[in-house]
């Protein structure tokens, strides 16, 4: 009889930790960031609201791909007003804080973000009613020779504040049209080690966006380091007739990675573009 | 060809760890190579996935890329002990991944010099802590900031090294493979060591500019080598008709993702489409080729 018990333990054993492995845990969340950023609410782990599509296995830990989408219209009587991103296991989780509007049209928000690791990413979303629902992805940054930090570094910094709109042919008036807006920032994370400080030391990125449309606003954002190298933002805005989109944003030069206590601002940045639906 | 084989790891080495047996050929005399089989770097093989080896002068010896691991490393000094009593004098890394620099610290004692590309330090800094967290999890090696040890002589365009009779010329490329590409050129033998900006058999993996790359290689294919050294694959006789399959497979790559962008395609679509029958061409496909397409991606969505 001890030979069965001994087999199953030792399976149990080998398989107990790639379980563990092949699933996120809710221990960040639960030990720092809901208390950090939702004290005291009421959050429901639903799909109701928003859906969350991220790459299982992340190719590139540098530029994950993350989709959120509404399941529901902006209208004056009923819409999301807000999402958060988190990467749980990140040095710093917080990805953004992403404010929408009825003028939206829809609140849907894909952007590309740097996973570190292992990780759930979570997205949590405020209806106008002030319910939040919360929904998440576990994703497994790939190993090997990858690193969330980007390729091309000198390139990026090469092209800073260059920004591009690119909207599809044939958008209709009043109708929620998709637009996406890119951003040429390196958005250094600033993670290095001490021994060679004499490099770029402190994270430098976008920490503030704000996207408009003839002056209404379409999209606000307060962003951080796991903003992928060169950020790239989809989402939607409604052309009700012909006018300026425009994108404004500032970055930020930080001394530690992991705090924002001690950050210097940085530029200024603004850019338009000429709809005619 | 003069081909000999060493088995390091016989001698006492400093580690109480048995040190696994290194394979190297002298591929021409003075070159000593260790050709790796192609794997993913996992915990098995830790990460001892890279072609390294060493070049011998009059003087002195030059390591090219130290290993995968400190163990492979340590290997790689043995190795060099028992073919020549002359000291090592340089180390040379490459470029900054993990399995060409993680056999560093085995060379570092007074008089041996780290030689690299004049962002190779940049590089080690901005990404040295991330591959060190995941080290123990993904390759079940112990490292730590004392593993990343960045270059004394930084090369900036190109610079020539002396072993004593023996001339290793050194060239900083533009971004390519890496942002931080540095080739070896052997003069006596005609030999150049382009670590991973050749790839063989293992598809091509893209970390600094896929238009670089393909700059690069149009560059060094008007050249003349009597031998080449890839980064991982086999030694390259017939250059530049060896490097053809990396040509095609990052001109194709780079044409359909343009094309891409063009159709105002999104990444996601990009890489749920793009180059896959180039898969039965290429080992190691599916762990590299979705990340070739987004890094290119990400590139030429900022051409024009």
């Amino acid at each position: 009889m001890h030979k069965p018990y001994s087999v199953i333990y030792l399976l149990a054993l080998m398989i107990l930790p790639s379980v563990a492995a092949a699933e996120g845990d809710d221990i960040t969340w639960n030990t720092v960031l809901k208390s950090q950023f939702f004290a005291g609410k009421n959050i429901e782990e639903s799909n109701a609201v928003i859906e969350l599509d991220a790459p299982y296995r992340a190719e590139d830990p540098a530029i994950v791909p993350v989709k959120v989408s509404s399941k529901f219209s902006q209208s004056k009587d009923k819409y999301i007003k807000k999402i958060w991103l988190f990467v749980d296991k990140n040095p710093f989780p917080f990805v953004g804080e992403f404010e929408f509007f009825p003028e939206s049209g829809k609140a849907d928000l894909a952007l590309r973000v740097r996973v570190n690791t292992y990780s759930d990413i979570r997205a949590v979303a405020e209806t106008n009613d002030g319910k939040l629902s919360m929904t998440k992805k576990f994703v497994k940054a790939s190993g090997g020779c990858s690193a969330p930090i980007g390729a091309d570094l000198d390139e990026a910094m090469k092209r800073l504040g260059k920004v591009k709109f690119r909207l599809d042919d044939g958008i209709q008036s009043g109708q929620p049209a998709l637009t996406q807006l890119m951003i040429s920032h390196p958005n250094l994370t600033g993670m290095q080690m001490d021994q060679m400080t004499r490099f770029i030391r402190k994270s430098h990125f976008i920490d503030q966006l704000k996207v408009t449309f003839n002056g209404k606003p379409v999209l606000n954002a307060k962003i951080d380091i796991a903003i992928s190298a060169d950020p790239n933002f989809r989402f939607y805005f409604v052309p009700d007739k012909a006018g300026e989109l425009k994108a404004e944003f500032t970055d930020v030069s930080c001394e530690s990675p992991t705090s924002r206590n001690v950050c210097s601002k940085g530029g200024s940045y603004s850019q338009s573009y000429t709809v005619s639906p | 060809m003069n081909f000999v084989l060493l088995l390091a790891g016989l001698l006492i080495s400093y580690s109480t760890m048995a040190l696994p047996p290194l394979s190297f050929s002298q591929v021409v005399p003075g070159i000593y190579l260790h050709t790796s089989a192609h794997h993913w770097p996992d915990r098995d093989n830790h990460g001892e996935i890279a072609n390294i080896g060493f070049i011998v002068g009059e003087q002195c010896v030059a390591v090219i890329d130290s290993g995968g691991s400190p163990q492979q490393g340590l290997a790689l000094r043995n190795t060099i002990r028992q073919v020549t009593a002359k000291p090592v004098c340089y180390v040379i890394n490459t470029h900054v991944h993990p399995d060409h620099i993680y056999g560093n610290i085995a060379f570092k004692e007074p008089g041996v010099q780290f030689v690299g590309h004049h962002k190779l330090a940049r590089a080690m800094a901005t990404r040295g802590d991330h591959y060190l967290g995941r080290a123990a999890e993904l390759l079940d090696i112990q490292v730590n900031q004392d593993n990343i040890i960045p270059p004394d002589i930084q090369v900036s365009d190109s610079m020539t090294l002396n072993l004593g009779n023996r001339e290793l010329v050194l060239t900083a490329h533009p971004s390519a493979h890496t942002d931080n590409d540095l080739s070896v050129y052997d003069k006596a033998t005609d030999t150049i060591w382009l670590a991973d900006l050749l790839f063989l058999e293992h598809i091509p993996v893209i970390d600094g500019s896929i238009k670089g790359w393909l700059a690069e290689m149009g560059r060094l294919e008007k050249n003349h080598y009597k031998l080449v050294v890839p980064g991982h694959g086999h030694l390259v006789k017939d250059w530049p008709a060896s490097m053809q399959p990396q040509k095609a497979y990052l001109t194709d790559l780079a044409a359909e993702v343009r094309a891409m962008i063009k159709q105002g395609k999104t990444l996601e679509q990009a890489v749920n489409t793009v180059g896959l029958p180039a898969k039965k061409n290429w080992q190691l496909f599916e762990q590299f080729h979705r990340k070739n397409v987004t890094i290119a991606f990400a590139e030429l969505e900022w051409e024009d």
